[in-house]
């Protein structure tokens, strides 16, 4: 493949905590804390992790809707998180998002014209009045909409129209990278599996490449190339999404993996075992020192409380962040 | 009759009037389940699913609310006959309920102990009139059910507010408070989505184990199919306010026969990977002006002629398994 689209390197996003009248700070959220990885051109990254991981706010730092602590994201070969006014116009348009749920994302006393209008007025594509419409009309044809739907209000759209609004919006600036922030787990299967064939299409037609961020493991097999697995800020594990699902080296990916509630009897002896004991996901103001996964990891011992270990290559293209990687390997243990 | 259901429904319609017309949100469903028996109901946003549990429980506002006909027996009584103070009775000792969304479903301003207080002493009011002794015994009680769901250090739970715990450990703590009057029948409504999949994984694993320890019966509410696999026996698949086919849980994921069941297990995504299917056509009809006949013919890709006219009855294909739709009912019609 050619030169990656996306490089994100060693991003950092700390969010202060702050009380009292002075709003003196009293500690920070390690919200993201150094995460690398790079997107190539066409290629859909699937984010998954629980709440509380970072994933969501690796997505909006990407776009721009936090400034990030640290790092550098290097987009087409700039250093987008120098905001220089050209570095912003050419990457707000070049990148846009969509939210998880289409009900609070899209404004309610606007009608749909009017939302989709505002991308078009501001980054100059189309001037008059009748171009706009047109270009409007397109768009929803795009998303598998009626054109007359631009005259209705969200309110008359179910959840699943509604996402597909939000999807024309983010495309009406012919964007190259698409960040998408559960963008179905607001709807029922039936319309998921929709909208999911919708943003295949739309990403083979147009050449896109979306970061897909999801809790919901079975959905980035389905739809990701390469799949990356964070916990508390940090990725864990890197791997092409069919190797991560088949053999999954980190204990906290086998244990999310296990943990999926699945329909049928392949899926679950497809499962690995799961390396855990129990627990919950500590809280990111205090981690714990060392592998974050170490309180609850089944093959901690002493040095995963002492130190982090680095995240390293150990097949082409698997890249995990564990001290004993090598208990998961198939070759070692034969 | 009575001895062999802990719950059965019968031909229950429930409707609201609201200012368009009457909105028939339950449209003659019936359901049963056997003592120590693990059902599920499945089914998408706006199929009724809430609304049938909210009946079972005796909280629906009526008016609004309207049940022109169909009876809900729970151990042999007409739920639907109660008076408000027979249905306070039940509650939370015969029947319980773990509701969604675990941050909701506590009181914020008390402690976890005095909400628990309140549900044991609630039970065994006849009994007591408070007092020391009395205190201690609820308390007693109190800790062996936070135990129970395998909560560390249960005295500090009980003396801590609700917003000082995690998700996983208050739908715990709903658990044990759901539980700890030992009732027969336990509602599960959406169990763990609030949560995140390893912390669902526990919570679902603990349920399944003290129900059946405890031989308690559960039904369990969720448009979670994984969670439906997983969990129960038998299973409900609703659409638009009715039942489309119900079966042994095996037997139906393994062979669905409802286009609806089929459709929706198609659009799951697999952890092994491939692709979802394309979806089900349309959504979901308003339930004022819902389609004559199968109320699922207008995105059914089978529909024939008779669909859009008479309601299809449920058909048996084999023990155990109905289904609501004409591609079968013509075949038993011919067997028979």
């Amino acid at each position: 493949m050619n030169n990656p689209l996306l490089t994100v390197e060693n991003l950092v996003k700390y969010f202060p905590i702050r009380v009292g009248f002075f709003q003196r700070r009293i500690g920070k959220v390690r919200a993201v804390d150094g995460v690398s990885f790079d997107i190539k051109n066409c290629e859909i990254f699937g984010l998954i992790g629980e709440s509380g991981s970072g994933k969501s706010t690796v997505g909006k730092t990407l776009v721009r809707i936090y400034k990030p602590t640290g790092g550098a994201v290097w987009f087409k070969g700039r250093d987008v998180t120098k905001s220089t006014k050209e570095n912003l116009r050419f990457f707000k348009k070049e990148v846009q998002m969509v939210f998880q749920d289409p009900k609070s994302s899209l404004n309610p006393r606007r009608s749909i014209k009017s939302t989709l209008e505002d991308p078009l007025i501001v980054h100059r594509i189309a001037q008059n009045g009748r171009d706009r419409e047109r270009i409007i009309g397109n768009l929803l044809q795009m998303v598998e909409l009626s054109p007359n739907y631009m005259y209705k209000y969200p309110s008359a759209l179910s959840g699943g129209q509604r996402q597909r609004v939000a999807i024309a919006r983010a495309l009406a600036v012919k964007p190259s990278f698409i960040v998408l922030d559960e963008p179905t787990s607001a709807l029922d299967v039936s319309v998921q599996a929709k909208i999911i064939h919708l943003l295949q299409g739309l990403q083979r037609e147009f050449h896109l490449s979306y970061l897909f961020i999801s809790h919901d493991l079975s959905l980035v097999r389905t739809i990701a190339r390469r799949t990356a697995v964070m916990y508390l800020g940090r990725i864990y594990e890197i791997a092409p999404t069919e190797k991560l699902f088949t053999s999954p080296l980190h204990p906290y990916t086998r244990t999310l993996i296990s943990a999926v509630p699945v329909i049928s009897k392949e899926e679950q002896e497809a499962k690995p075992m799961k390396q855990s004991r129990g627990g919950e996901i500590p809280s990111p103001v205090n981690p714990p020192n060392g592998c974050a996964f170490h309180p609850r990891c089944s093959l901690a011992d002493k040095i995963c409380s002492q130190q982090l270990p680095e995240i390293v290559e150990v097949i082409r293209g698997h890249f995990v962040r564990c001290h004993h990687v090598s208990f998961n390997m198939p070759s070692v243990k034969q | 009759m009575g001895n062999k259901y802990i719950l059965e429904i019968r031909d229950l319609h429930v409707h609201f009037r609201v200012y368009e017309g009457i909105s028939r949100v339950i449209d003659g469903i019936s359901l049963y389940i056997a003592k120590g028996e693990r059902v599920g109901l499945a089914g998408e946003t706006g199929c009724g699913k809430t609304v049938t549990m909210k009946t079972v429980m005796g909280m629906l506002k009526i008016p609004p609310a309207i049940i022109p006909c169909g009876e809900v027996y729970l151990n042999g009584r007409d739920i639907l006959k109660m008076s408000p103070k027979e249905l306070l009775q039940i509650k939370g000792t015969e029947i319980s309920v773990i509701f969604q969304d675990p941050m909701n479903a506590l009181n914020p301003v008390f402690t976890v102990g005095e909400q628990f207080y309140d549900v044991i002493r609630f039970a065994q009011q006849r009994f007591s009139n408070g007092g020391n002794l009395f205190r201690e015994r609820i308390r007693n009680k109190m800790i062996a059910a936070l135990k129970e769901v395998i909560l560390p250090d249960p005295e500090r739970i009980a003396n801590s507010y609700p917003l000082e715990l995690s998700g996983g450990m208050r739908q715990r703590v709903l658990i044990a408070m759901a539980l700890v009057n030992n009732p027969k029948l336990l509602i599960a409504d959406e169990p763990g989505t609030a949560l995140d999949v390893t912390i669902q994984a526990q919570i679902l694993n603990l349920m399944t184990k003290l129900v059946e320890v405890k031989g308690i019966s559960i039904l369990i509410i969720t448009h979670n199919l994984g969670v439906i696999k997983e969990t129960t026996e038998r299973v409900y698949i609703m659409y638009g306010g009715k039942v489309m086919e119900t079966a042994p849980t095996n037997v139906l994921f393994r062979n669905p026969k409802h286009p609806y069941s089929q459709g929706l297990l198609s659009s799951v995504p697999r952890l092994t990977g491939g692709e979802i299917a394309e979806g089900i056509p349309g959504t979901v009809p308003d339930y004022i002006t819902a389609p004559s006949g199968c109320r699922f013919h207008p995105r059914c890709n089978y529909a024939m002629p008779i669909c859009a006219q008479k309601e299809p009855p449920l058909t048996m294909l084999e023990s155990d398994h109905y289904v609501a739709c004409y591609l079968y009912a013509k075949q038993g019609g011919q067997n028979e």
